[in-house]
């Protein structure tokens, strides 16, 4: 029964019964999540790009940009949902870009994770500021 | 961590011929600093000026419209339609098309000439056509 083709899949010296050679590896070893930051990038990148669409046309639609009329913008869920989903994503797609760039440029590992733990204080402090800032427009008395 | 200086390095930037799109991704990587930088401040102190009070949102328009300030402005508008054109063109790639020399060099760029097109009318509109 086993022919020449069987060989790789069927060697059962190595590999367990009813398991290829990539079957018993699979799942072992680190692989799995090593793409994680790549694919999450794209996917903030994608939602950015509707937001930021989104926002660049709001800009231009509202009638114009003083403090009182962005304000009550704000306040409508149509104007503080996707501005709070766009403030975050901004964080997080700059956090997961920088992280890169860090990756990229510092050789040293020391360095790598002081400059990765720099970032991410940076990042989540001024982000959790933007949004403070954005919850006390929408939840704020009217001005 | 002590390095061999004696090792090759890999060759940098400078010794290439510049093309558009070796221009295109570095661009992409210098906005995307900028942005993560100056733009994430500015959106932050928007954000801050808006919640507060009526001087405070004063100040902010103030330096914004500020020649040095409206040039900050529109630099980072360009920085983030560049970052979004040439971040498509990325996301293209990213599927296995477009490396074809031609289209690739195509695609590199109408991201230059999209974003500036692109900021110049958004300005345009801004300044002209509505009045800040």
């Amino acid at each position: 029964m086993t022919g020449p083709k069987d060989i790789g899949r069927h060697d059962r010296n190595s590999v367990p019964e009813g398991k290829t050679a990539l079957g018993k590896v699979r799942g072992l070893g680190a692989a799995g999540h090593g793409g994680d930051l790549w694919i999450r990038e794209r996917v903030s990148s994608a939602a950015l790009l509707l937001l930021g669409v989104w926002f660049i046309v709001s800009l231009i639609v509202l009638p114009d940009l003083s403090q009182a009329t962005i304000v009550e913008w704000l306040k409508t869920p149509l104007g503080f949902v996707p501005m709070a989903l766009f403030v975050y994503l901004n964080f997080e797609h700059s956090l997961e870009g920088v992280k890169v760039i860090v990756d990229d440029y510092q050789g040293d590992e020391g360095g790598r994770m002081m400059w990765h733990i720099v970032s991410l204080f940076l990042h989540v402090g001024v982000g959790a500021l933007a949004l403070f800032a954005l919850a006390r427009i929408a939840f704020g008395a009217a001005s | 961590m002590a390095r061999n200086t004696a090792r090759p390095l890999s060759p940098h930037l400078t010794v290439w011929r510049w093309g558009p799109h070796m221009l295109v991704s570095i661009l992409h990587r210098a906005t995307g600093v900028a942005l993560s930088i100056a733009g994430l401040a500015l959106l932050t102190w928007w954000l801050l000026a808006l919640a507060g009070s009526a001087s405070g949102y004063e100040t902010f328009t103030q330096t914004a419209t500020h020649p040095l300030g409206l040039f900050v402005l529109i630099g980072l508008t360009w920085a983030f339609f560049q970052h979004t054109l040439s971040g498509i063109r990325h996301l293209i790639m990213d599927v296995g098309a477009g490396f074809e020399l031609r289209t690739n060099k195509t695609m590199a760029y109408l991201t230059m000439i999209g974003s500036a097109l692109l900021t110049i009318a958004l300005w345009a509109y801004l300044l002209l056509g509505r009045g800040a």
